[in-house]
């Protein structure tokens, strides 16, 4: 009888189901959505961030002092140590190898430039474009082009084992030299393949493939410095404390945090005698940006998750309400508080089990198409949250219901019967 | 119909006295919301709600650009001045840049030499106002700030060669010397670790030479960003105006994004506070078919009845918009402080969208219902089919 009472309301009242379960639906979709984007959008504004620049920098451990002013290299150029370039690969065998997008090597050496007679002193740094690389089974690409993406370049990049050099922006203008010229540079004839501009040192600079300029300080496998970008957690105390005076279980929670200190620590260990430091600049602001504009989705999830609440509980309230005839009649046929509820707490219940898997279906399509519209990348929920998400729509969609029932069960049937309310 | 009946003969004779005619369209209005209280204010309740979370969501949209803004100021310079070749910036340099900032942004200026240690070794010495990086730059880890005259801030890479011990060090340029004590190390993983910082009025009494940089955090959109750059120029023709591209242009992609997520997530809100008024308003015109069949038995026309019902809608409409607003702005100004730590300012042009748009969904939410009964014949509603 009472899979009968169920069955004949869900058959008989379409219409009034249909726009109950239509309100369930769209809130459910607006949560799942919000819910996916929310929990995503921090993963994705970190990727974003990365354009701002490299957040870690290797150096060698024995490194002496930089002198530099304005992108002019002061020093011998041959001073110092040096990083291995075959350690390189090393860095995407890390712990958190999956954080880091990218790295890019660097090294600078002071190169003479001849042109129409004169002779000019200039840097010529040496990097990688988009190289590819091994390590293991996993093959990658890095260079400035993933590192430095506000470096643009009129004309082509060179390849990375070619011999051809990009002129920066000023230099370019200086010499009234364009892609396509060739210069000389330390005897060696070269092509110049583009124009880089990046708003800063490299613009008075050539940059050129790294085997170059190792070939011409005559140290092969040379690295100066390597800019590493990776995906970090924003630093809080616990990321600020030294690594040595932790205990075992400590230290492996803060070795398995992906913060800029335990990355650093890991690239470190990865490259022998290297030195590896937060960029502060970039490394410090983007844990700020970072927090507020999660915090920020996290509050306007509340504010959806509220309003959707709200559009369920409206609907199922406005439907209830309709239907205090029905009430009326069951009780005056003799069925107790109990019964009644029941009925249509059990109503309350399918239509939140398939307006919230209609929903979530929906909400996750929704995330989808915001992350590629966006983000340019896929926004995905997991369907472990699918029994979570009904489980809130069922207890909303109570909720929305218990005061309807409840003023519906205070009234006299016989006047809910007559319709006099 | 229950309103007609329940009013005490006493209360109409006063109220006709007042104004025979025309005060009952208004009375009905009023009456119809005292009577069904509980209705009348789970209809307004929605509503304010609704116009509260979209008020809230519009007023963070149009802000949060700016309040992002300035989190991305923290992140230093996005103008640097350089005297060009062979030029020096004029005496008045710094204050001609702030002229044209006009307090929209941080200034602060550096000069630099390379100097050397007392055993020979060169080491880049900046000479800095550090009550200035001190706003400008907040990123650097500084132990302790100097705070007199010949004291130095050290960079914690050159701190091995200037001043291993932390002794008084001497530093020499062109054959001047200057006798300076450590105040603290500064750490930034960047060109600054291997540097020594000296106060600018030291550094030029030393050296003799003059700020050759500017940096300038500018604050703005990226319209008003360029036209600082072109006035920085013309005011400082012997200097070269560099927008720092690597800061400005990872802010834009930013701020874009999570402006288009803001928008995506404002949609959906309003879509759903939307919908929350829909029903429940819906309901309560519906739920008041025998008022409309009463009216329409007595001889009302459907124009009155439409009009009737639709002012009703867009009384409440309006009502719960202005209530809505003010909560709306409330919220918004507690989202600004625990996530921002600073005030969201009202924006009292969102007002007319909320209330334009509180009043079409009311009258779309009483007009459907109304059409569908209008359909029906009095006495079918009546009989309580």
């Amino acid at each position: 009888m009472f899979a009968r009472i169920v069955y004949e309301s869900f058959r008989r009242q379409k219409r009034r189901k249909l726009l109950a379960g239509a309100a369930i639906t769209l809130g459910v979709t607006v949560a799942t959505a919000m819910i996916a984007v929310a929990t995503d959008v921090g993963d994705k504004i970190n990727r974003e961030l990365r354009a701002i620049g490299a957040n870690l920098l290797v150096t060698p451990q024995e490194d002496t002092l930089d002198v530099e002013i304005g992108g002019v290299n002061l020093k011998p150029p041959s001073d110092g140590s040096f990083l291995s370039e075959a350690d390189l690969p090393k860095i995407k065998g890390t712990f958190w190898h999956n954080n880091i997008t990218g790295f890019a090597p660097m090294l600078p050496v002071n190169v003479t430039l001849q042109r129409d007679g004169r002779t000019e002193n200039l840097t010529l740094l040496g990097t990688y474009f988009a190289k590819q690389i091994s390590f293991g089974k996993e093959n990658f690409t890095t260079g400035v082009r993933s590192t430095h993406p506000w470096w643009k370049v009129s004309g082509a990049w060179p390849g990375d084992s070619s011999r051809d050099v990009l002129l920066g922006e000023r230099l370019a203008a200086r010499l009234s030299a364009k892609s396509g010229d060739e210069v000389t540079l330390s005897g060696r004839t070269l092509q110049v393949s583009g124009v880089l501009s990046t708003g800063a040192g490299e613009d008075d600079q050539i940059v050129g493939p790294i085997a170059l300029a190792q070939e011409i300080l005559d140290k092969p496998g040379a690295v100066r410095r390597v800019y590493v970008s990776a995906l970090t957690k924003p630093e809080d105390a616990f990321a600020r404390r030294d690594p040595k005076s932790m205990s075992g279980a400590v230290y492996d929670r803060w070795y398995c945090s992906p913060y800029p200190q335990s990355i650093a620590f890991q690239l470190q260990e990865a490259i022998p005698n290297s030195h590896a430091e937060q960029i502060r600049q970039v490394a410090q602001n983007e844990g700020a940006v970072l927090t507020r504009i999660e915090g920020l989705l996290f509050l306007i999830t509340l504010a959806a998750l509220f309003a959707s609440a709200l559009a369920v509980s409206a609907a199922m309230a406005t439907a209830i309400f309709e239907r205090r005839a029905e009430v009326g009649l069951m009780k005056a046929l003799g069925a107790g508080r109990f019964a009644v509820a029941s009925v249509f707490f059990a109503e309350a219940t399918l239509l939140a089990s398939i307006g919230g898997c209609v929903g979530f279906a929906a909400g996750a399509l929704l995330a989808r198409q915001i992350g590629r519209s966006i983000f340019n990348s896929q926004i995905t929920i997991s369907p472990a949250l699918l029994p979570l998400i009904l489980a809130i729509a069922v207890i909303v969609t109570f909720a929305g219901s218990a005061a309807a029932i409840r003023s519906a069960m205070r009234l006299d049937p016989v006047f809910a019967l007559r319709g006099e309310l | 119909m229950n309103a007609i009946v329940s009013q005490s003969a006493q209360e109409v004779a006063v109220d006709r006295a007042k104004s025979p005619h025309t005060s009952m369209f208004l009375r009905m209005l009023v009456r119809a919301a005292v009577l069904r209280r509980g209705r009348a204010i789970s209809a307004l309740f929605a509503m304010v709600v609704a116009a509260a979370v979209a008020t809230a969501m519009l007023n963070l949209y149009v802000d949060v650009q700016a309040k992002l803004r300035r989190e991305f100021r923290n992140y230093g310079a996005n103008i640097i001045l350089v005297r060009k070749d062979g030029a020096s910036l004029p005496a008045d340099a710094l204050s001609r840049v702030e002229s044209v900032l006009a307090g929209h942004g941080l200034v602060a200026p550096f000069a630099l030499v390379v100097a050397r240690a007392s055993d020979g070794q060169p080491v880049v010495v900046a000479g800095a106002d550090f009550d200035r990086v001190r706003q400008l730059d907040r990123w650097w880890s500084v132990s302790n700030w100097p705070s007199v005259p010949q004291q130095a801030l050290i960079g914690v890479r050159a701190v091995s060669v200037v001043s291993p011990k932390n002794q008084p060090f001497d530093l020499s340029f062109q054959g001047h010397t200057i006798h300076l004590t450590s105040a603290g190390t500064v750490r930034t993983g960047a060109a600054e670790d291997s540097r020594v910082y000296l106060s600018l009025a030291d550094f030029v009494s030393w050296t003799g030479v003059q700020a050759s940089t500017i940096e300038v955090a500018a604050t703005g959109s990226p319209a008003e960003i360029t036209a600082i750059l072109r006035q920085l120029e013309q005011a400082m023709p012997a200097a070269d105006v560099r927008p720092v591209r690597q800061i400005m242009e990872g802010e834009a992609r930013v701020l874009g994004k999570t402006r288009a997520t803001l928008l995506a997530a404002t949609a959906l809100i309003i879509l759903t506070a939307a919908l929350c008024v829909l029903s429940t308003l819906m309901g309560w015109v519906f739920d008041r078919r025998r008022d409309f069949a009463i009216m329409k038995a007595l001889g009302a026309s459907d124009r009155l009845l439409g009009g009737f019902f639709a002012a009703e809608a867009a009384a409440l409409g309006a009502a719960g918009a202005v209530i809505g607003f003010v909560m709306g702005i409330g919220i918004a100004a507690w989202i600004g402080r625990v996530n921002f730590h600073a005030s969201v300012m009202p924006r009292f042009s969102v007002l007319p969208f909320v209330l334009a748009g509180s009043i079409v969904v009311t009258l779309l939410s009483a007009i459907l219902p109304i059409s569908l009964l209008r359909r029906v014949q009095p006495a079918v509603i009546l009989r309580g089919e």
